[in-house]
């Protein structure tokens, strides 16, 4: 019995087959092959693979996003976490800093580069302006390539702090609170609290929000690509950029699929990675 | 502690008050040294213009027919999938259920390429199915069903079979219904999802015509020139529709986060 469950999968397989397998199919061919424009192709073995280990390009645009992944996900995961010990707390005021912590994740990329290069601006920029007031000097915040990534993890950091924010509010109120109130009749400080009741019953959350703003940042195009003027700068050039523009500014779709699956590669590795680091705690878990 | 968190707010806000005061000024005064931000001749102006302008509304438009049919065709197909994974024991079940954890693996990034080469070979460039079909496939959400399915007892069910129900029949008259929180959060989650997508989109059409919002706006950040406010009032009137979705949606949006 129960032969019926299969049809209710289906509408599900046809999608997932057209639009995940099918290109993932055409990626693995083109990678083997030279296609370009024109859309002829012909055999070339593993020439681009070989060719995309000695390309300088592939290995400072992997460069610029390890860069990218690994000074914004400690700030994100702290600010996320900073903001949501602050606001959780019962004030009348809670509501505010859930619009305010949360509201810039909610924006498209573009209206927070619009924004953000608006504050960077020389001169009549706001952030320029208060450093001049201040007597510091101006900063050319999108005009070397150095500052530039400094200003794109900023940006970073504003837009998306919020997705971590909310999983670690979500994660606190579910702490129960008598433990609070226990642990104060023992006369424990709140730090003390801090430290030994609430970030150790938040380490699942810890786990999960770094191990998706590390899957997330590896993925980075949008804000670098928009923020850096949509041209390609080389200097903070991400990965998927790379493959964006071998794609579709070069037309070397054998190529571009063949740096995809590299990447494809690296990114199933951190997947991994983390299903072999939780799954015993895990288990460990469901024993008690 | 209040006041530290009060700080933190106020400057999570100023990047968005910063560019509602832009929008506000006329367009002379917007690069004004030193900057102020009280100015005269602060009006509704710019935002006027930026309606009246056409694409943006028409960006909007895309936006919102590309958005609720993702989430729609999301809805349908992955709630279907989960309530046959969830309640039936099909030949080949472990094999789809490899599928969803691989899915869920594989960037969408890493897809962009071929699946371009795929769709310009189906005919479909530069139509609206080419923004909507690559959308749907969310093995995340059928995964969030299926465990929400998981959880409602067996017994409600066993009583509306022995009515003489059929599976669909059940599926649609109890099992929905009973989802309706479930299917709420991976409704707005989509929705949001779709709605902010720009990597995609922006491959996905050339025609200015077709262009989602965030595609829009950002291909005409050079050509609006130097009318500042315009471009700021712009960009607030398409972002701040989710952000008022979030107000209204608070818990179903943190749910759909956390499953």
């Amino acid at each position: 019995m129960n032969r019926s469950g299969f049809w209710f999968v289906v509408p599900f397989l046809v999608l997932y087959a057209a639009f995940l397998i099918a290109p993932m199919v055409i990626g693995l061919g083109a990678s083997v092959t030279d296609e370009g424009i024109t859309g002829h192709a012909s055999f070339v073995g593993a020439a681009n693979y070989a060719e995309l280990f000695q390309d300088p390009a592939v290995w400072s645009s992997l460069g610029h996003t390890l860069v990218f992944t690994v000074v914004s996900t400690p700030a994100i995961v702290l600010v996320g976490l900073a903001m949501a010990l602050l606001a959780n707390r019962a004030t009348p005021e809670r509501w505010l800093y859930r619009l305010a912590f949360f509201a810039p994740y909610l924006l498209p990329v573009s209206v927070v580069v619009l924004i953000w290069s608006w504050l960077y601006q020389p001169g009549f920029g706001l952030i320029n302006d208060l450093l001049t007031r201040l007597g510091l000097g101006e900063v050319g915040w999108l005009s070397t390539d150095g500052m530039a990534m400094t200003s794109i993890i900023i940006t970073t950091v504003w837009w998306t702090a919020g997705f971590g924010f909310l999983l670690y509010l979500a994660a606190l109120q579910e702490i129960p609170r008598q433990l609070y109130e226990a642990s104060a009749l023992d006369g424990a400080t709140p730090f003390q609290q801090l430290r030994r009741i609430t970030l150790p019953l938040l380490s699942r959350t810890h786990q999960l929000v770094i191990v998706l703003q590390v899957l997330a940042s590896l993925k980075v195009f949008d804000q670098i690509y928009l923020l850096s003027g949509q041209g390609g700068v080389p200097g903070v050039r991400s990965i998927v950029q790379y493959i964006y523009e071998s794609g579709f500014t070069r037309f070397r779709i054998g190529y571009a699929s063949a740096i995809s699956y590299v990447f494809f590669a690296l990114i199933a590795a951190v997947a991994l990675l983390h299903f072999r680091l939780t799954a015993p705690k895990a288990s460990k878990g469901a024993e008690r | 502690m209040r006041a530290v968190a009060a700080l933190l707010a106020v400057i999570w806000l100023v990047p968005l008050a910063w560019a509602l005061d832009t929008a506000l000024k006329p367009e002379s005064e917007t690069t004004r040294i030193p900057v102020s931000w009280l100015v005269s001749g602060m009006s509704l102006d710019a935002f006027g213009r930026a309606f009246a302008d056409g694409s943006l509304m028409a960006w909007l438009g895309n936006s919102l027919l590309v958005g609720v049919a993702v989430t729609v065709l999301t809805v349908a197909v992955t709630s279907l999938a989960a309530y046959g994974l969830s309640r039936t024991r099909f030949r080949g079940r472990n094999m789809v259920m490899a599928l969803l954890v691989a899915g869920i693996v594989i960037p969408p990034q890493v897809l962009i390429v071929p699946l371009f080469a795929e769709i310009v070979g189906l005919g479909l460039a530069d139509t609206y199915w080419a923004l909507i079909l690559p959308q749907v496939v969310l093995p995340a959400m059928v995964y969030v069903l299926k465990k929400f399915f998981d959880g409602v007892p067996r017994e409600l069910e066993e009583a509306a079979v022995v009515d003489g129900a059929g599976r669909l029949r059940v599926y649609w008259s109890l099992m929905l219904p009973l989802a309706r929180p479930a299917l709420a959060a991976v409704a707005i989650f989509t929705f949001v999802t779709t709605w902010n997508n720009f990597l995609w989109p922006f491959v996905a059409v050339s025609d200015p015509r077709l262009m989602t919002f965030p595609v829009g706006l950002a291909t005409v950040q050079s050509s609006y020139g130097v009318r500042y406010a315009q471009v700021l009032a712009a960009a607030l009137l398409g972002g701040l529709p989710l952000v008022a979705l979030f107000l209204a949606f608070q818990r179903q949006l943190v749910t759909a986060i956390k499953g």
